[in-house]
């Protein structure tokens, strides 16, 4: 339980702090920081007694058992080692981080991104599922990002963390692959039995493409050649980041990802190779290149690229004794390397600048800090009597020893005694460049001193500890050690002794040479680094960073940029060719495939009056198309025409339902095209008419296609109908319809009943294109040409002007009068039929959808028949709240239906004895169905509404333009 | 019957891919009006066509007799919805109508 609470609280905490964002207090959001490591420090520290000697804790939560995932949680010897180093240097840093951090900077966002990026990291060394664990480390890369990005005003510091997150998001895709395969290989994902079946792992064919995917992860999160070039960039981060992230922790688990899965993964040829290489370029490359650096962070980012690298070159080596000397070096890198960051971050913001061509002699104003500092360097070249050097002897002991004998192996004591020399150098250089020389001439910031006592503290403590376990390690760090070592190992933990002299012997004669050759390389290049310019002799403008952008250009510009003017187009019609050629193949393909062969025709049973309904149908059809173009209004006709027959055709053949919802909603649609005509300017025939002779090409090919269509359609249906009808579901809604749903109208019981929940969703998409309909109508603005009084209207008019007697509007007014009182009459008429058809739904034709829209055109033929003020005089229609009401009526009768211990949506349904009428059946499906009807109204009215308001709203717009018109 | 049917739908599909594939936005509306059409009709047979024999149910009336319910229960609501949508794409229409001043339905008028 410990454990589940060890990775939530720093997500807690970061969840706390950005509720601090709107506070003023900087201190605030940096003690509660502070507060939550220390709490995770603790935590950790207590759980020590259970992971002693090969001892584990392991909490099991499921996630997704089906699929093997589980949130498992294991803490060994090595975890524990490493949750210490998370929690502990994350409290220095957050204590750091509370005085470096400026008055501007919004605090509260960096303490909350630390601290998921400290419970991200966590989750990474606690995870006891490698799935589980590949979330953590995308996580890790997400804060990382955000943290590096914190200054987002710095162009900088915007490009290095989108650097960072593209090679190591890119690092991340792959491990999570690699995972993967190695799930599959071992038939589990689970930590422990992945551990446990290391020979399986390397005898299976697979393994390679598993461990090169994994080591892509690690060795880009690890910031190894030639993936390091991001680590450099990602300096454009605040100091305690650069320091907890990119020295001590994130880099780190690259490294210990290759140490957890060391047991299953390692002791083979390929994992030499592959490892061996990239450690050993990285530590000669990282070396060198940091020898060259003017930022002080800089170099000290190569130098951390460096030692990953010699940890990487020790666990590549496959020997247990080598594991161990990566396990000790990498916890001794990160207590010197975080104290030099953050000792370069006082230096930084004491006067100002990071480029040691302008630092020197620094000693006289910070001499508490430049000696911390000398003391952590001098681990880092690896000095006798501190933490760096014993494990540096160790790789040198290994170094020498043969492992798999090839070149590389032979080759690595030089490799690894001129990394030495080059090591020695660089931190030299640090030293000697900013505390010593001259006197500082053009510092941004004249006068620096010491910094606040407590910003010291934390370098004061990893350096203490440098010298504790430089000096007596096996009875500091030893134990620890031990432990960590134990649980990695196993059985195969090999005897090494933790001591800083062994007497002498070729490692300490190497150290002895790298030690010399450092101090004598840096006194021969002294002057030249003094002046030269930042990045290495010959390396300089070959990066790493120069290939990824020009990679980055291409793919995501100049390719993108090629397959989009190649493959997509911005037309409309070349995209509907496609998607209407592609419906014809998906039909015609599988059927040719499966041999199809078209139904003979019979012609024997044509009913004539149908036939005749049907000639009626296809002339409108072909007539709408012919005719769209330009006579708008004659192919709306048609069209309605052609609806009349589709309608005809539901009463023929046994679907009244249909046939109800098709005749009023037919009628809505006419209208709502009539009253959209008069925001469509009039197209004349006469322009336009050159018709060249590649339109017309294109009018054949479309020609051929709709045949092709039309055709298919008419084979396939045909087919379709003759074959018998399977007894499918049907027989089970027709039984049960009466017994369980309470209704003899099949139809109706099926939408409100048995498939309520697809009704529920349908309505719902009714009501979001009524209101987006409503949206797009509040901002109308139509065609500057249809804005004028219509045609008519403006004749109208004109007759009125010329004759005294009649004034003007009066001939609006009278027009068609005898209809539209009969409309306002038929008002309480089509209200009673539409309740009639809404209450009969559920035992004969109608229902919510058709009373619905019939009640919506009882409102309708009101606009219709006096215009749109004169109903809205008389009449107030909310449609927001019949929506509103009716979309609430639906979800609450199915939630109802929770009150009784059903699921949602079950009805319930009897007959009531109401006086003088009789009995009435009362399902509760009938409330649900009101809820339908009453949404459909709403909807209805207020697309049509909206449409026709539209006139009102630019006879406005035209009374306001006409004075500006009149004033210009 | 089935014969008359089919017809209908395949000249009522042919005319709304025709109009789909024309260039005039009003064009289109109109051919899906009519597309939709024809698929309704088209789910509503695959449930077989017979006359006179609704889903209701009577006493004396045998359930094997009558068609099949759930493909009237998915076209209704497929005619509602093709409402909505119509609606909706009118609305779109007048307002590109209103900003680009031409109903071409890539909002500007092709070069020749």
């Amino acid at each position: 339980m410990i454990l589940v609470l060890l990775v939530c609280l720093p997500f807690a905490g970061s969840l706390a702090a950005t509720i601090l964002l709107r506070t003023d207090s900087r201190v605030l959001a940096a003690r509660m920081s502070g507060a939550v490591a220390f709490v995770s420090l603790v935590l950790t520290a207590a759980l020590y007694p259970a992971v002693r000697d090969g001892g584990k804790v392991r909490i099991d939560l499921e996630w997704l058992p089906q699929l093997g995932l589980n949130v498992t949680l294991r803490m060994d010897g090595f975890a524990w080692l490493f949750a210490m180093l998370i929690t502990g240097i994350g409290c220095l840093i957050v204590l750091y981080a509370r005085y470096y951090m400026s008055e501007e900077d919004p605090v509260p966002r960096f303490f909350s991104f630390l601290l998921a990026f400290m419970g991200s990291m966590l989750g990474i060394v606690l995870s006891g599922n490698i799935i589980l664990l590949s979330v953590f480390w995308e996580l890790t890369s997400i804060f990382s990002f955000l943290l590096i990005s914190y200054w987002h005003h710095n162009a900088a510091a915007r490009d290095g963390a989108r650097m960072a997150l593209t090679i190591t998001g890119i690092g991340g895709f792959c491990l999570l692959a690699g995972l993967l395969v190695l799930g599959h290989i071992v038939g589990s994902y689970d930590l422990d039995v992945v551990l446990s079946s290391g020979d399986q792992i390397k005898a299976h064919p697979l393994y390679l493409t598993a461990l090169v995917l994994i080591l892509i992860g690690a060795l880009t999160k690890s910031a190894q050649v030639p993936f390091h070039f991001w680590l450099p960039n990602a300096m454009a981060a605040p100091t305690p980041v650069s320091a907890y992230l990119h020295s001590a922790t994130m880099v780190k688990a690259g490294v210990f990802l290759l140490v957890r899965l060391w047991p299953a993964l390692s002791g083979t040829y390929e994992w030499f190779m592959l490892v061996g290489i990239a450690g050993v370029c990285t530590l000669i490359l990282g070396a060198y290149f940091a020898m060259f650096q003017q930022d002080l962070k800089g170099l000290l980012a190569y130098s951390t690229i460096s030692h990953l690298g010699l940890i990487t070159t020790l666990l590549s080596l496959g020997s247990p004794v080598a594991a161990v000397a990566a396990i000790f070096h990498m916890m001794n890198h990160a207590t010197f390397k975080a104290s030099l960051f953050m000792a370069a971050g006082i230096i930084d913001h004491e006067t100002g600048t990071r480029d040691m061509r302008r630092l020197s002699g620094l000693f006289k104003y910070l001499p508490i800090t430049g000696t911390l500092a000398m003391v952590a360097s001098a681990a880092m070249a690896g000095v006798p009597l501190l933490n760096g050097f014993i494990s540096k002897e160790m790789f040198f002991a290994e170094a020498v020893e043969t492992h798999a004998d090839s070149v590389l192996d032979r080759m690595l004591p030089y490799v690894a005694t001129l990394a030495g020399a080059f090591s020695v150098a660089y931190s030299l250089r640090f030293i000697h460049m900013v505390f010593f020389g001259p006197e500082p001439t053009d510092l941004p910031k004249p006068k620096p001193h010491e910094p606040p006592r407590w910003m010291r503290f934390p370098i004061e403590f990893l350096v203490l500890a440098c010298l504790v376990v430089g000096i007596i390690p096996s009875l500091s760090i030893g134990p620890f050690l031990h432990s960590a070592v134990v649980s990695v190992l196993g059985t195969r933990t090999p005897e090494y002794s933790l001591a800083f002299w062994h007497g002498i012997n070729t490692p300490l004669i190497m150290s002895m040479i790298a030690l010399i050759g450092g101090a004598a390389l840096y006194a021969v290049l002294k002057d030249y680094l003094a002046r030269c310019d930042d990045g290495p002799p010959l390396f300089r403008h070959l990066g790493g960073q120069r290939i990824f952008e020009r990679v980055l250009v291409t793919v995501s510009w100049k390719w993108a940029r090629w397959l989009e003017s190649r493959l997509s187009t911005r037309n409309l019609q070349p995209q509907l060719r496609l998607v209407a050629a592609a419906g014809l193949l998906a039909g015609v393909v599988p059927l040719y495939m499966a041999g199809f062969a078209p139904k003979p025709l019979v012609f024997g049973d044509i009913d004539p009056i149908f036939a005749a309904i049907w000639c009626v149908g296809a002339f409108c059809a072909l007539g709408a198309a012919y005719q769209a173009k330009y006579h708008r209004l004659a192919a709306l006709v048609l069209l309605g025409g052609a609806g009349i027959t589709t309608c005809i055709t539901f009463v023929w053949l046994s679907a009244p339902d249909l046939a109800i919802t098709q005749l009023v909603v037919e009628i809505v649609t006419t209208v709502l095209l009539l009253l959209g005509l008069r925001w469509l300017p009039k197209r004349s025939e006469k322009i336009d008419n050159s018709v060249t002779l590649s339109a017309r090409s294109r009018r054949f090919r479309d020609f051929l296609l709709a045949v092709s269509c039309g055709l298919g359609m008419f084979v396939f249906s045909y087919a379709i109908m003759n074959q018998p009808v399977p007894d499918a579901i049907a027989s089970y809604f027709l039984e049960k319809a009466y017994a369980e749903g309470g209704g003899r109208n099949v139809v109706n019981v099926i939408l409100v009943d048995f498939r309520g929940f697809d009704t529920m969703g349908e309505i719902a998409v009714l009501a979001i294109v009524a209101l987006t309909v409503f949206a797009l109508l509040r901002r109308f603005r139509p065609a500057p040409d249809s804005i004028e009084k219509p045609e008519q209207q403006r004749i109208q008019a004109a007759y009125d002007a010329e004759r005294p007697e009649r004034s003007a509007g009066d001939t609006v007014r009278d027009y068609l009068l005898v209809p539209s009182v009969i409309m306002q009459w038929m008002f309480p008429v089509i209200i009673t039929f539409a309740i009639y058809l809404f209450l009969r739904g559920h035992d004969l034709p109608g229902g919510g959808f058709a009373g619905g829209v019939t009640m919506a055109i009882a409102f309708l033929l009101q606009y219709l028949g006096g215009g749109v003020r004169w109903a809205e005089d008389r009449l107030r229609i909310l449609p927001l709240r019949w929506m509103g009401v009716g979309l609430l009526l639906a979800a609450i009768t199915g939630m109802g239906a929770w009150a009784f211990g059903y699921p949602f949506l079950t009805s319930h349904s009897q007959y009531v004895e109401i006086p003088f009428i009789g009995k009435v059946p009362a399902a509760s499906a009938l409330f649900f169905d009101l809820g339908v009807f009453s949404l459909v109204v709403g909807a209805t009215v207020l697309i049509l509404i909206a449409l026709a308001h539209q006139s009102i709203r630019m006879h406005r717009v035209r009374n306001l333009e006409a004075p500006k018109a009149e004033e210009a | 019957m089935e014969l008359v049917l089919s017809l209908g739908i395949g000249i009522m599909t042919g005319s709304g891919v025709w109009l789909i594939l024309r260039p005039r936005t009003y064009q289109v509306i109109i051919g899906l009006s009519l597309l939709s059409y024809a698929v309704n009709l088209f789910i509503f047979a695959v449930g077989g066509v017979k006359s006179n024999a609704a889903p209701l149910l009577e006493e004396g009336v045998d359930i094997s007799t009558m068609t099949d319910p759930v493909p009237h229960a998915l076209v209704l609501t497929a005619i509602v919805i093709g409402f909505a949508t119509t609606a909706l794409f009118l609305v779109v229409l007048l307002a590109a109508r209103g900003l680009t001043g031409t109903d071409h339905v890539d909002g500007r008028e092709q070069p020749k």
